[in-house]
């Protein structure tokens, strides 16, 4: 990338003369992106510290700079914030955990059926979302294949059931988000030079040591997307709670869902969405920082 | 000729070190397993024989797939999901392409704030987006519904078609362009009969991924399409009594088609490269 720019610029073919060219192919999308982004999170600001118009009908609302909003839902939805944050690095720790060694295998084990696999990897995903829900929920529910199966080989109780509860919620993220963490982690571990691997063979490591040292340390660009991307959507997800989980495993994306449209309570839930979205920068922030791959911003 | 007698393993030894080599390749095999039984259990229960409920198994049957949209609603939801997937992939698409041709190729003041502002959708979950997209609706006295959800798939939409182009653009060999340059192609010619040829595979992946990403949203636009039925919405709604299995059959249609596209695609690209 870096040296393509500077070729490009050096030999001075594509680098408009005129300085306006860029700004041209740029406006319309940022101005989309402007008007239905940007503008919806600052408003979203303001409506988090309006207040109910005294005598006012439901859902009508002034702006009182009420800050304490922001401490109120706090308090309101502390659980489901833990819950959120607990449920999406679990299900990011399992995905890294499955899609690791997937993507090992497709990227240094699977000769020819590279492109074909890598394909099978990404086509479960063109079913609908929802759909994919309902299957593990109807699979794993009572009337699934799956529970009786456990039951006669006495692996769980017989009124124990695997859908209503907080590991049905987390797999289902698991498996929702996994392409997005399979995928990045594929694409860097298939540039890893294998030569490096024979090197580092010949220098008597192991394998472990080999992977310990050299192919993992290689792979991180993708570690570290793949969890990003598998993260971010999980902690604000509440679809997986509401279809496989029980009243007691909400997350936080339940609650502004239900503050939006049955409670019209829409300062509280502005202020809980401003919330989540600080939390999850600060964290992607950190954990870039931290992890010293500054690719993707 | 005389035997050297080769050294047998016990059988206990030779099973673990035949596991030990193959055991990334076992894992493979279960990972992918893991990964199509909801796909396996969509389609087979679009056969199932389903009067009233589609929740246990009652028999093989063609009808659904006969008369898809035989269940009440499902087809005026499809229709109005790939009505907004095409409007939003391609408006996407255009302005997405229009950007990475800007990052990729271009030198211009502003360029991280534009790199953050691509970043920042992609890093904010989704139900804020639509939550504050749909609170913005309201201030302004916007009705939710169909041009509201385009304009948001559109928005969601952009960064990915931008990271996906400006990683083919990245890619290309710029010894390319300059032999087009030698060859006396000024700086249009060389983009229309060069550049954008070569570009061309990662904008039509881009637009496959912006179509995929719009059909199968569900938490943004269910804020922010009122009324407007569509298919995620259409499945959620249902989910609680037990899916049609004419959505089965959409959903079963869907990872055929895309399953075609993606292989054709792949063997397209391979001709072309012999």
């Amino acid at each position: 990338m870096a040296y393509l720019q500077s070729v490009v610029t050096r030999a001075g073919y594509f680098t408009s003369k005129k300085g306006r060219l860029p700004y041209l192919l740029l406006f319309p999308g940022m101005l989309w992106l402007f008007t239905f982004f940007v503008l919806p999170i600052i408003n979203l600001a303001g409506t988090s510290t309006q207040t109910p118009v005294a005598g006012g009908e439901t859902g009508q609302y002034v702006q009182t700079f009420r800050f304490a909003n922001y401490i109120d839902a706090f308090n309101q939805a502390r659980p489901q914030f833990a819950r959120s944050f607990l449920y999406a690095t679990l299900a990011t720790l399992l995905a890294l955990a499955i899609s690791y060694p997937l993507a090992y295998a497709i990227a240094f084990r699977s000769g020819r059926f590279k492109n074909i696999l890598l394909v099978l990897v990404v086509a479960p995903f063109f079913t609908s979302f929802l759909l994919r829900t309902v299957a593990w929920k109807q699979i794993l529910g009572e009337q699934g294949f799956v529970v009786p199966a456990l039951r006669s080989m006495h692996i769980i109780g017989q009124n124990t059931s695997l859908t209503a509860s907080a590991l049905a919620v987390v797999t289902g993220m698991t498996y929702n988000f996994l392409p997005f963490m399979t995928l990045p982690l594929y694409a860097s571990l298939e540039r890893i030079d294998p030569r490096t691997l024979e090197a580092s063979n010949d220098l008597y490591a192991n394998g472990i040591t080999t992977f310990r040292k050299v192919t993992f340390p290689l792979s991180m660009p993708g570690v570290v997307a793949g969890t990003l991307l598998t993260f971010i959507p999980a902690a604000g997800d509440y679809v997986n709670a509401a279809i496989l989980g029980n009243p007691n495993t909400t997350m936080i994306g339940n609650v502004i869902d239900s503050r939006f449209f049955n409670i019209v309570d829409y300062p509280t839930a502005a202020a809980l969405s401003f919330m989540l979205m600080a939390a999850i920068l600060i964290l992607v922030t950190i954990y870039i920082r931290r992890s010293g791959t500054d690719e993707l911003v | 000729m005389s035997t050297i007698p080769i050294p047998t393993l016990p059988v206990g030894k030779r099973i673990s070190r035949w596991f030990g080599r193959n055991i990334i390749r076992i894992y493979a095999v279960v990972g992918f397993t893991y990964l199509f039984i909801p796909v396996i259990y969509t389609i087979a229960f679009s056969f199932n024989n389903s009067e009233k409920s589609n929740l246990v198994w009652r028999g093989f049957t063609w009808s659904n797939w006969a008369n898809p949209c035989g269940a009440p609603d499902v087809c005026n939801a499809l229709g109005n999901s790939l009505k907004i997937g095409v409007l939003a992939t391609f408006v996407a698409t255009v302005l997405g392409t229009l950007i990475a041709f800007a990052i990729g190729r271009h030198a211009f003041r502003g360029r991280s704030t534009t790199n953050l502002l691509i970043f920042l959708p992609m890093a904010t979950p989704e139900v804020v987006l639509g939550s504050s997209l749909l609170a913005m609706f309201l201030t302004f006295h916007i009705n939710p519904g169909f041009w509201p959800t385009v304009a948001a798939h559109v928005m969601f939409c952009i960064s990915f078609v931008v990271v996906t182009v400006k990683a083919r653009i990245a890619s290309l060999d710029p010894r390319l362009e300059q032999a087009a340059m030698d060859l006396y192609a000024n700086e249009r010619e060389t983009f229309r009969r060069v550049t954008l040829p070569l570009v061309m595979p990662g904008i039509a992946g881009a637009a496959l991924l912006a179509f995929s990403l719009s059909f199968d949203d569900f938490i943004i636009t269910n804020f922010n399409s009122g009324t407007m039925n569509t298919f995620p919405k259409f499945v959620w709604v249902s989910a609680a009594r037990g899916i049609p299995a004419q959505a089965n059959v959409i959903g079963s249609s869907m990872f055929l088609i895309a399953l075609f596209v993606v292989v054709a695609g792949q063997l397209v690209n391979r001709k072309k490269a012999r």
